[in-house]
């Protein structure tokens, strides 16, 4: 694959609990991006939401993280980091990505002498097309962070089901704007398993299996994760963004 | 104490597992949650049966390979085990008849099992695969023989509506003798389904409609197509199984090809026998 652009993934969310569905969208958006004939997928970067995200029904970062790193022991592109679930407040989207864009920069100055712009991947958000819908909630982006986390780096959208990506994107001026950043891929397997309806099937005593790796339902069951009490938690709490007072950076 | 009043079941998978995924696999989970859920059962066994090469459906590679990645995709179950009866018969069999073969397997283990309270003086040693003897003189003290349901997808009990797919009598056996763990998909009307047939609404309390609340589809025939591609099917199917299909190069342009212009099996027989 000489001479295209090497490409790092960066999937944010609660993952609570990841599932197979999250690792399938790395193992899509990676095949997306090599059938443009353009990107070299080099990495994939699990970032879970810190506890403050204030989400209902989150469980601590410390489990979130535990079980991503065993369903993804076997990945060997696809890695967790815990940077943003390490910071004492919630982290906009937009400042995670600078973190892991600026650690990628500064690994690659390092290591070349001298260094090309070039060298550094990219690095694009990579989410569902549920997603896409989130940035017209009212008081849950700012206007400059989409422009950043589009524009200057791009999205890889994963869609499945009914969802229509193609929508939000068209009733959008700024997404519209940055078409050209957003990656759409179509999962063509019809598939809605979704982290919610995993916790709901626990709570009732019911079988999860094959929709997770074996290793983190283990994980849950020994600690005991997801019952009705863990999916109270957070139940009367506005989740952080919208309580956030503007930030002047 | 309760689960002495708990009818046992044994759930049966037909099918070509071209190749098994984990959509396959989450059927049995789903129907062992809602039989137990009804409070009236206790599944205590699943069987995969693979079809025999003799089906002739286009794109269905070599049993052993269908075999072995269903072996290896239920390694980790402790419920859920692979049969190879089917697939070791020389022509098709309908399912009826391996429906029939499971039951009696079934019914002579649990007889084989009893201990002294058999009328009969001699206890016939019984084999695997052997007809078995339908003794009326054994005295039911026992736990009665669990019962035997057919797993399948609504698609399948749609099919029995299809022109010399199925025999009537086999159907009957199939819905009236031993019984159905259907899955439904989110927006499917069962109830419709089994109205709209005389033979199925006769047999309507034997018909267990599992529904499938959430939309889980992965076709064993779009995962073809994705290997065809080169594209991942990771996650889709237990990753023992993706590593098979990579070591052994199965499901190609080519296979796809195989028996593009057989006739199914089924239409074979039933049409050219009158």
């Amino acid at each position: 694959m000489a001479g295209r652009i090497p490409l790092v993934l960066l999937a944010c969310g609660s993952f609570n609990p990841i599932t197979h569905q999250h690792m399938r969208l790395f193992e899509l958006a990676r095949d997306h991006m090599h059938q443009t004939g353009l990107y070299r997928v080099v990495g994939g970067i699990v970032s879970p939401v810190g506890d403050n995200y204030g989400k209902q029904g989150l469980v601590v970062s410390k489990h979130r993280l535990a079980m991503a790193r065993l369903a993804l022991q076997s990945s060997d592109w696809v890695s967790v980091d815990d940077w943003e679930s390490q910071q004492e407040d919630w982290t906009e989207t937009v400042v995670t990505m600078r973190y892991h864009y600026d650690r990628m920069a500064a690994q690659y100055h390092n290591s070349k002498d001298p260094p090309t712009a070039s060298d550094v991947p990219q690095l694009k958000l990579l989410c569902g097309a549920d997603f896409m819908d989130t940035f017209k909630i009212p008081g849950l982006w700012r206007d400059d962070h989409v422009e950043e986390v589009v524009g200057r780096f791009g999205l890889v959208c994963v869609s499945r089901g009914s969802l229509q990506p193609d929508r939000a994107i068209h009733e959008s001026d700024l997404l519209s704007r940055h078409r050209q950043h957003i990656f759409l891929v179509r999962e063509w397997v019809h598939n809605e398993i979704s982290a919610t309806e995993v916790r709901r099937a626990l709570r009732r005593g019911q079988s999860v299996k094959y929709l997770l790796p074996d290793s983190v339902i283990d994980y849950i069951r020994e600690h005991n994760l997801y019952t009705q009490d863990s999916e109270m938690k957070n139940k009367d709490v506005k989740i952080r963004p919208l309580t956030m007072q503007t930030i002047q950076d | 104490m309760s689960s002495q009043e708990k009818t046992r079941v044994v759930l049966l998978a037909c099918g070509s597992f071209n190749p098994i995924t984990n959509m396959h696999l989450r059927m049995f989970e789903l129907a062992r949650d809602h039989l137990e859920d009804t409070g009236r059962y206790r599944v205590v066994k699943g069987i995969i049966s693979p079809v025999g090469d003799s089906y002739k459906k286009k794109g269905l590679i070599e049993a052993c390979h269908r075999l072995e990645m269903a072996r290896l995709a239920t390694l980790n179950s402790d419920w859920i085990t692979v049969d190879d009866w089917e697939s070791q018969q020389p022509e098709w069999v309908e399912t009826a008849k391996v429906v029939r073969h499971h039951a009696d397997l079934i019914s002579s283990e649990n007889n084989s099992d009893d201990v002294d309270t058999v009328r009969c003086g001699k206890r016939r040693k019984l084999e695997q695969n052997t007809i078995i003897c339908q003794s009326s003189c054994n005295i039911n003290t026992k736990e009665d023989s669990p019962h035997l349901n057919l797993l399948c997808g609504a698609d399948v009990l749609e099919s029995f509506g299809v022109k010399d797919l199925w025999k009537p009598e086999d159907i009957e056996e199939i819905v009236g003798r031993y019984g159905v763990a259907c899955i439904t998909r989110c927006g499917s009307d069962p109830e419709k389904f089994i109205n709209q047939s005389d033979v199925l609404y006769k047999h309507r309390k034997n018909i267990h409609m599992v529904r499938e609340w959430v939309t889980n589809e992965i076709s064993a025939t779009h995962v073809r197509r994705a290997l065809r591609r080169g594209q991942s099917v990771r996650y889709l199917l237990p990753d023992s199984v993706v590593r098979y299909i990579q070591e052994h190069s199965l499901y190609s342009v080519e296979s796809e090809q195989k028996n593009a212009n057989a006739i199914l099996a089924p239409f074979q027989r039933y049409t050219s026998s009158n």
